[in-house]
């Protein structure tokens, strides 16, 4: 039930978003977040959007990962999750 | 310039700079529970299961909606399929799952009509549409998915639609972690916890929970690298006995969650004592229809009754569902019980623990 991958807001008529999924169109409810708009991206479960991605938490991890891999090849001393 | 960024969630080279973090940071053998039914399945297909270091057991939780739903539960969503000039709508998993008598499937073979909805919204539009007949939804899930449930009801409340209602048998999360620390039965050294459950409820759920049990904890997304990130996390607050509750999926799960959402869940829902299959009855861990919305729920309009009713026989989907036991210790796994011919509900549903093994357990092991 659950979409893991995220999908793009690419039209928004009244509480209703069309959205792409890997290329596939499909509609989903705003009902359930706050100031959904169009190029956002948004987790969708049962028909529903249920979260916006945020794009500066998602570079952090992505950061994250970076350091984790670059401590483990030893270019790098200090563990990021010590930091 | 999004896109881009999400793909790094599959990056390979990501993902092996946290294997052998893994790998080099686990001593001691550990048993790490994926409460969520897509974590169970992500971990499979994903191939991150198999690139773990023998150290690291992985179990599954309570964490599959149709699979926990309680067999008077079950019973009674039948109960409804067979009334006459009835509707009943639900998502795709609980239509094989048998019942004490028989399943929703069967039902319809003879005549009920039963139908497959991607959304509770879509169950809507069918009581639009057929104003001679009551519409029932058949509502499982957790916190994730009560919320859409509970903006249909509003929806139905607002257009006065009178022949719409929800068999609710909706269930959350923390009340059954609780429940679940407290048996003695129980090995377990961290928990991987469900992301989209997390993205409603927000960190701040957990906390009472943790705070009581002091379990290893990790909010966990579904890609690769999130997968193997809460693994990780979970190693390292193990192996240096400093638990924590850590949020491993910051770009979906806020501290508060979704308030938008869970006000609406707490207008239409109120908690309540209900079954779990495998748990038994769990205070409050249930959400019932207010009295305000009481002509919304289909057992009171249709005096349906949820009756105790035992699992079938020799099924340990119980078992399976609280990580006492995995599929293949279950003498029925690939004997009398396979996909095409469930005994339980966790061989029939697409996040169930059974199903996920028969397809994907022979081809990592
Ligand atoms: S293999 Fe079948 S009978 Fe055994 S626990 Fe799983 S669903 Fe139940």
């Amino acid at each position: 039930m659950c979409l893991a991958i995220p999908s793009k807001i690419v039209a928004i008529k009244d509480d209703v978003a069309t959205i792409d999924v890997d290329g596939v169109r499909r509609e989903c409810s705003l009902l359930l977040v706050a100031d959904a708009e169009v190029d956002d991206y948004v987790i969708v479960h049962a028909g529903f959007a249920i979260q916006k991605i945020d794009e500066a938490a998602a570079l952090d991890t992505i950061q994250l990962l970076r350091d984790t891999a670059d401590f483990v090849e030893g270019k790098s001393k200090v563990h990021p999750l010590d930091k | 310039m999004i896109e881009r960024n999400f793909e790094a969630f599959r990056d390979p080279d990501l993902a092996k700079g946290l294997i052998t973090q893994i790998r080099s940071r686990s001593r001691r053998p550990i048993r790490l529970m994926e409460v969520c039914g897509t974590h169970t399945v992500a971990l499979f297909r994903s191939g991150v299961r198999s690139l773990l270091p023998d150290t690291i057991g992985l179990l599954s939780g309570p964490g599959c909606p149709v699979c926990v739903t309680a067999q008077g539960e079950i019973d009674a969503f039948v109960a409804l399929a067979q009334r006459p000039d009835t509707i009943v709508a639900t998502f795709g998993d609980l239509l094989r799952v048998p019942g004490s008598g028989t399943t929703l499937q069967a039902a319809k073979g003879e005549g009920a009509d039963v139908r497959i909805v991607y959304s509770a919204v879509d169950a809507l539009a069918f009581a639009r549409d057929n104003p001679e007949k009551e519409v029932v939804f058949l509502g499982v899930g957790f916190e994730t998915t009560a919320p859409t449930i509970a903006a249909a009801i509003f929806s139905a409340r607002q257009s006065g639609c009178m022949n719409f209602s929800i068999a609710a048998a909706h269930k959350t999360v923390p009340a059954a972690l609780g429940a679940l620390l407290g048996r003695s039965d129980l090995k377990v050294d961290g928990l991987l916890l469900p992301g989209h459950v997390s993205v409603m409820i927000g960190v701040a759920g957990y906390r009472p929970f943790f705070n009581a049990s002091q379990m290893p904890s990790a909010i966990t997304g579904f890609e690769p690298t999130d997968l193997l990130m809460g693994i990780a996390e979970l190693v390292t607050q193990i192996e240096t006995g400093r638990p924590r509750l850590y949020n491993a999926y910051p770009r979906a799960v806020t501290e508060g969650g979704n308030p938008k959402a869970m006000a609406l869940l707490e207008q239409v829902f109120a908690p309540a004592d209900v079954p779990w299959r495998g748990l038994g009855r769990i205070p409050a861990s249930g959400l019932v229809l207010r009295p305000e919305f009481e002509r919304f729920d289909a057992f009171r309009r249709f005096d349906i009754q949820i009756v105790d009713a035992p699992e079938p026989k020799g099924c340990a989907c119980g078992q399976i569902l609280t990580g006492t036991r995995i599929p293949p210790e279950c003498p029925l796994y690939k004997t009398t019980c396979s996909p095409i011919h469930p005994v339980g509900p966790c061989m029939v549903s697409s996040e169930g623990t059974c199903a996920a093994y028969y397809r994907y357990h022979q081809a990592s092991s």
